[in-house]
């Protein structure tokens, strides 16, 4: 999976003007990624969050973490695509070492990563974290 | 007569904000009410003026303290018409008062009894029934609905049996907006001497609610879905019942004689009510209870008739629109799936345009399994709520539309 990069991110997110311009970014950042068949959207890989579902694939090649993911809202998607921009590809230090907080500050949507109730978003870099921690 | 909405809005503060720049309209009416000044002043009222414990005291504090407590009991008995003060109980809100009467006369359950619940069941008021079924033995019996969110009452009768102890329904569901015949239902039940718990949480701010012509056993409902403040509630509950109620929490202000060994209850309303109850909030809801009765109640009721049909109709115009719960007497509850839009993307796209909505299973999952849907957005009004307000969402969903696209 060819993921833009999290500097990526903020410079193009930071190049825009009105909220509009930003969700339309994330909406075909989530068009853009495949997403899991059918099949492999079992409930072991189900990341529950309150508003949509969410299901998270991994696997590691040479020590490095490859990430599948997928989600019935499209919004979800696209931000899930700027968690993985952090993650995908890298090693389990790395991804301990991010400090997402900071990043979705600085893309100023800290609304999606801050504890509110159903928040699938916080429960996958939760997980995320949680297997590299394991490994 | 005609409603001033324009007075009633400018009673509410919050109304006046904007989010991110854009007009606030608040469409989560059924999740919670705005609160008027007149609830407000209430609270600030009661903490620079007369805070100290109730009940108690024996000071001059805790004296006025204790009769604007009781007083807001009596209020609330008139408002809803209760035949005694002391079957007012406060809870902590609609769940504190449904388990309340499941660890009360829920004890009294036992194997080959039948509790009766509807498919449009708030998890409140399921989940709280069905454990209170796993640990007396008891069964739990579901009420179909039609797939208009109407009940399917030939269901009900025949569901309805010598058995059935309790039957506990929504007087509204939150998810559809669907009104329910209760004062017909609970005069079935009480013919084969069922009792009747109607959770009120969403009728309470949309009429008349008279206990008495009802005929149920027992209401309860939030005060913060009724324009008071979070954290209180209230059962209100037959005397006769009340007075056979196993009790349930135990401790300051419910006994009558105690030693190391045992105790006595106190009477109602004590008996119910352990500790320190929620002064401040009996209080912010006797002034909401207040500001409310005053209002004219069938022209509170016209207006929002008027604006769940206004918003039927731009529905109906909106290409890939549906309604969900169609039921012809509802509140002004828009439960809707747009086409190929996720309910939480139409979520954030409509509150990055000041529209506040809820989004997601509506606290009803097996209601949205039930219905084949993974949840909907939902618009509900009240009665400050404008046909620009619906504007605004509409603007707001033509756009969510286009970008989802
Ligand atoms: C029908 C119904 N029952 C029960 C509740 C629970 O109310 P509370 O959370 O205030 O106790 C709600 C609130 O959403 C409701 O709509």
């Amino acid at each position: 999976m060819q993921l833009p990069t999290s500097t990526e991110i903020v410079e193009d997110l930071a190049f825009f003007d009105d909220w509009e311009q930003r969700y339309q970014y994330i909406i075909d950042l989530g068009k853009q990624i495949p997403g899991l068949s059918a099949e492999a959207k079992t409930s072991e890989k189900l990341v529950k969050g309150c508003q949509s579902n969410v299901w998270l694939d991994y696997h590691l090649h040479d020590a490095k973490f490859q990430f599948d993911v997928d989600s019935d809202a499209v919004i979800v998607q696209g931000l899930l695509v700027l968690v993985l921009s952090a993650y995908h590809d890298k090693s389990a230090h790395e991804i301990l070492d991010f400090d997402m907080d900071a990043y979705f500050k600085a893309l100023d949507l800290e609304r999606h990563i801050t504890p509110t109730r159903g928040n699938g978003l916080r429960a996958i870099v939760g997980k995320i974290r949680q297997i590299a921690s394991v490994v | 007569m005609s409603f001033d909405v324009a007075a009633i809005r400018a009673q509410f503060p919050l109304l006046q904000r904007d989010v991110g720049g854009k007009p606030l309209a608040y469409l989560d009416n059924a999740a919670t009410t705005q609160k008027p000044q007149a609830v407000i002043d209430a609270l600030i009222d009661f903490y620079t003026q007369c805070n100290a414990n109730v009940h108690r005291g024996a000071h001059h504090l805790s004296d006025e303290a204790t009769r604007r407590y009781e007083k807001s009991r009596d209020i609330m008995a008139q408002f809803l018409n209760a035949q005694h003060r002391e079957e007012v109980i406060w809870t902590s809100g609609t769940t504190e008062a449904i388990n309340l009467v499941a660890n009360g006369v829920g004890q009294l359950f036992k194997a080959g009894d039948e509790i009766i619940v509807t498919e449009l069941e708030h998890h409140a008021n399921l989940v709280t029934w069905q454990q209170a079924c796993k640990r007396s033995g008891a069964t739990l019996k579901i009420c179909p609905i039609f797939d208009t969110g109407e009940l399917d009452i030939d269901a009900f009768d025949a569901l309805l049996s010598e058995n059935t102890r309790l039957v506990a329904l929504p007087h509204v569901s939150n998810a559809l907006g669907t009104i329910n015949p209760i004062a017909h239902i609970s005069k079935k039940a009480k013919q084969k001497g069922a009792w009747v718990l109607v959770d009120g949480a969403q009728g309470i701010a949309h009429g008349d609610v008279d206990v008495q012509e009802i005929g149920c056993d027992f209401y309860v409902f939030s005060g913060h879905k009724l324009f008071g403040p979070t954290g209180i509630g209230v059962l209100w509950g037959r005397k006769e019942l009340l007075e056979i109620w196993p009790v349930w929490q135990t401790g300051g202000e419910m006994i009558s004689d105690v030693n190391y060994q045992n105790a006595t209850w106190g009477d109602l309303p004590n008996r119910l009510e352990a500790g320190t109850p929620n002064i401040a909030g009996v209080i912010g809801l006797g002034a909401a209870v207040t500001w409310f009765s005053a209002l004219d109640m069938k022209a509170m009721q016209a207006h929002e008739q008027d604006l769940l049909e206004y918003a039927t109709n731009c529905a109906h115009k909106l290409e890939g629109m549906r309604i969900v719960g169609t039921a012809p007497n509802k509140i002004g509850v828009m439960s809707f799936q747009l086409d190929n839009a996720h309910p939480a993307d139409i979520g954030f796209i409509l509150d990055k345009q000041g529209v506040a909505i809820r989004t997601g299973d509506n606290c009803a999952q097996p209601l949205m399994k039930r219905l084949g849907l993974p949840g909907t957005a939902r618009a509900s009004f009240s009665i400050y709520n404008t046909r620009k307000d619906i504007d605004q969402l509409f603007e707001a969903l033509k756009k969510a539309k286009q970008m989802l696209a």
